[in-house]
């Protein structure tokens, strides 16, 4: 049977209108179809490219630094970032532009510095952050090395004439949420068999200025920190730094796990640093050390050998980084050694070169 | 319109045919939406895999390893993340409970406040809501927490309230009450007396409907719920030992205790959402016609009686659907929690534990699943108890 015939349609005004919308309606499904095809099938494709590449196209460095911290990541009035941490970045951009000024520092708090760097908004982040086991390995990490060796310890009101961190039992501490510093001070009361009170924030300036309203007994952090934040306070004397040190903080630069080479050259740019240090090359001396017949001296300068082709760097990469920079001990006493507000001695410390007593150790550069 | 006559139009073409269109376009948003939902998923799982970044929820067995500084249930370092995720939700409830009963209280007082003939009053009450309600919460949190709580006196000097109640920049301290052997029938009799307070209130009500008199049912009522469970306390040998705070070392020991972070967010919390409370009592009360109250005077009802019995249950009807929303808004901004430090759901858990466990997507998706579920479960049952307090309409 033959479907009925239907008269040739003339539509109305009104059914005209009707037809424009559902045109529309039709065309809009269809592109909202279309874009989730598409959407699909680009996916995640952007992801593969090498940081290295990504620097170089992007001509600077994005570094990620924590909120300013005297003598690590410092800002100064003009806008400037300075500091230790800041140094390793500016080591980096000098390594790969020759410019240590091609720098974009992301200042972060530390509860999103992770995110932020596995995300790919930073290239990699310097700022005091410690190299555990957990943060390596699960997060999607790479530790580069350490450019400072730390240990968590107490800041207390001279007045309160605590002179130990056994006596502060049932005490109240302020201590940064988020941090290793706050499971270790869980955990050494735990093993001491002591009682506490945190008094927790993810902002360090809202923690010191309670600390220094008398809201908590102590201020516990990496040392380094407590005397950083010590030389910001308005009488630093009126506080004292216990003796005890609680915990291992090795901090040091931190890339994202799978770009292989973006952590070798982190890495060999601390290393470098280090070495130069222990061959006595410096900024002053870094024309003539160019001429040395030393041959250790020769291969850290590029002069002979040729360590940063394997990287994607020029083989004087170390040569920039001293000129603009210095060494590690240069970079060390500019912002935190004995001489500076932040004021930590190196002799003695660990942080001095192993051939002194200490635990800085390039590997060898051949 | 159903087409029951035999001569039915000639069936449109398939693709005129608004059903098949209708289905047509449901079907397509549909596999839209489901597109979408599948390519988020499996763009994030994927992404996070190339980044090494460990997803799932295996984490939430791992033992948490920091301490929190206010429980309400017991914690302790040792404990795994999952009881970090239940000591939040408690806090972030208890926040909320809190601060919803003050916000209610304050803001029923100040809202009435506006509406005095005292001038003095009315201007006062005008010029709490006009000030507090303009100024952000964030900043009127930080401003309790450093300008009140943290400027308080040090532990030695604490504010000392009958040797009982301590307030000092640490928190706050009251005696804990320690319960006995025995103390079970104390809270049975609570339990008996609740129950018989509620059928008092019911009778009573039922029978003014029927009979216009009055009986003091609330009166009646709270006595019993006061006056059963003190009788069987005192009766079955008074079973409960107190526990005193006191000084010791560097703080107050013993008794209950609420950290001053805690103070500043409740005050803040209830100050600023009693402002919105109290115009909405306001606005619930002037909704009533001026009528009505003439018409109680005229027929020589009290003035207490005319708002109790007249006016306020009319006004609810106005009142519970904004005030809702005001209480969700108060559970939601109990989140700033997290400028002060106060241990809520957001601070422990999506601050915390996020970063000591790296989770970001897991831990996101279970603090909004835990907000979405409070929000739509308050005003779940708010809105049956407005269903109830609708004008029913015969």
């Amino acid at each position: 049977m033959l479907p009925p015939r239907r008269r040739p349609h003339v539509p109305s005004a009104h059914e005209a209108a009707f037809n424009v919308w559902e045109y529309t309606k039709m065309k809009l499904g269809l592109t909202l179809l279309a874009a989730a095809a598409a959407m699909v099938t680009v996916s995640t494709a952007a992801y593969a490219q090498a940081t290295l590449q990504q620097v170089r196209t992007r001509g600077s460095l994005n570094c990620q630094v924590g909120l300013p911290t005297p003598g690590f990541y410092a800002l100064a009035a003009n806008g400037t970032w300075s500091g230790l941490d800041v140094d390793m970045c500016r080591a980096v951009a000098a390594a790969i532009f020759d410019d240590p000024n091609r720098v974009q520092y992301q200042s972060v708090t530390s509860a999103v510095r992770f995110t932020s760097l596995a995300n790919g908004e930073s290239d990699m982040l310097s700022r005091t952050t410690t190299w555990t086991a957990v943060r390596d390995t699960q997060l999607g990490l790479e530790f580069a090395g350490v450019n400072f060796y730390d240990g968590q310890g107490f800041l207390v009101p001279r007045a309160s004439n605590i002179t130990s961190a056994r006596q502060l039992d049932g005490a109240t501490v302020c201590v940064l949420t988020g941090t290793t510093t706050e499971l270790n001070l869980a955990d050494y009361f735990r093993a001491n068999n002591m009682t506490f009170r945190a008094v927790t924030n993810e902002n360090v300036n809202v923690l010191v200025e309670t600390y220094l309203g008398g809201g908590c007994d102590a201020y516990t952090n990496d040392k380094s920190g407590l005397a950083s934040r010590r030389a910001a306070f308005p009488s630093p004397n009126d506080h004292i730094i216990l003796p005890e040190t609680i915990s291992k903080e090795p901090l040091g630069p931190v890339v994202r796990h799978g770009d292989q080479n973006w952590g070798d050259i982190v890495r060999w740019v601390l290393y470098g640093m280090i070495e130069a240090e222990e061959m006595g090359v410096n900024q002053g001396n870094l024309a003539e050390m160019q001429r040395s017949t030393n041959p250790g001296i020769r291969r850290l300068l590029g002069t002979e050998g040729n360590v940063g082709q394997g990287m994607g760097l020029p083989a004087d990469f170390m040569v920039r980084v001293i000129r603009h920079i210095g060494n590690y001990g240069e970079a060390y006493e500019r912002h935190v050694g004995a001489n500076t507000p932040v004021g930590i001695p190196r002799a003695n410390s660990l942080n001095a070169l192993w051939t002194n007593g200490g635990l800085m150790y390039a590997m060898p550069f051949r | 319109m159903s087409s029951s006559t035999s001569t039915a139009p000639p069936r449109p073409s398939f693709l005129n045919d608004a059903g098949v269109r209708a289905f047509f376009y449901q079907a397509a948003v549909f596999v839209a939406v489901t597109g979408l939902l599948y390519y988020l998923v499996s763009n994030t799982i994927t992404n996070m895999s190339q980044r090494n970044m460990s997803a799932g929820f295996d984490f939430l067995d791992v033992s948490a390893g920091f301490n929190i500084a206010f429980t309400l249930i017991p914690y302790r370092e040792g404990d795994s993340y999952l009881r970090v995720f239940q000591v939040g939700i408690a806090n972030t409830l208890l926040v909320a409970v809190i601060g919803i009963v003050f916000a209610t209280i304050i803001g029923l007082i100040v809202g009435l406040a506006r509406l005095s003939t005292n001038w003095l009053i009315g201007t006062l009450a005008r010029w709490y809501i006009e000030v507090l309600r303009n100024t952000p919460l964030l900043l009127q949190i930080i401003a309790w927490y450093f300008g009140v709580f943290n400027l308080l006196p040090r532990p030695r000097e604490s504010i000392d309230w009958g040797g009982l109640f301590f307030l000092n920049n640490r928190g706050f301290y009251m005696p804990g009450p320690v319960p006995q052997e025995g103390f079970g029938w104390t809270l049975a009799a609570l339990l008996v007396a609740v129950l018989g307070a509620v059928g008092i209130v019911m009778w009573s009500n039922r029978r003014r409907r029927a009979t216009g008199r009055i009986f003091p049912g609330g009166t009646a009522a709270t006595a019993l719920i006061i006056l059963l469970p003190l009788a069987v306390f005192y009766a079955s040998g008074a079973p409960l030992a107190w526990d005193w705070p006191a000084l010791r070392g560097f703080n107050f020991v013993g008794g209950l205790s609420v950290p001053p972070a805690f103070c500043a967010l409740v005050v803040a919390l209830s100050i600023y959402t009693s402002c919105f409370i109290a115009e909405i009592v306001r606005a619930g009360i002037q909704s009533v016609a001026h009528g009505q109250t003439e018409a109680a005077r005229a027929l020589g009802v009290k003035p207490s009686r005319t708002m109790r019995f007249i006016i306020l249950p009319q006004a609810m009807r106005v009142i519970i659907p904004p005030l809702i929303s005001q209480y969700l808004n108060l559970t939601k901004n109990s989140s700033l929690a997290i400028a002060i430090g106060f241990p809520d759901l957001v601070s422990v858990w999506m601050n915390t534990s996020l970063n000591q466990s790296g989770r970001a997507i897991p831990i996101v998706a279970m603090t909004m699943a835990f907000y979405c579920v409070v929000s739509l479960a308050v005003s779940g049952l708010l809105n049956l108890y407005n269903r109830r307090m609708q004008l029913t309409e015969r």
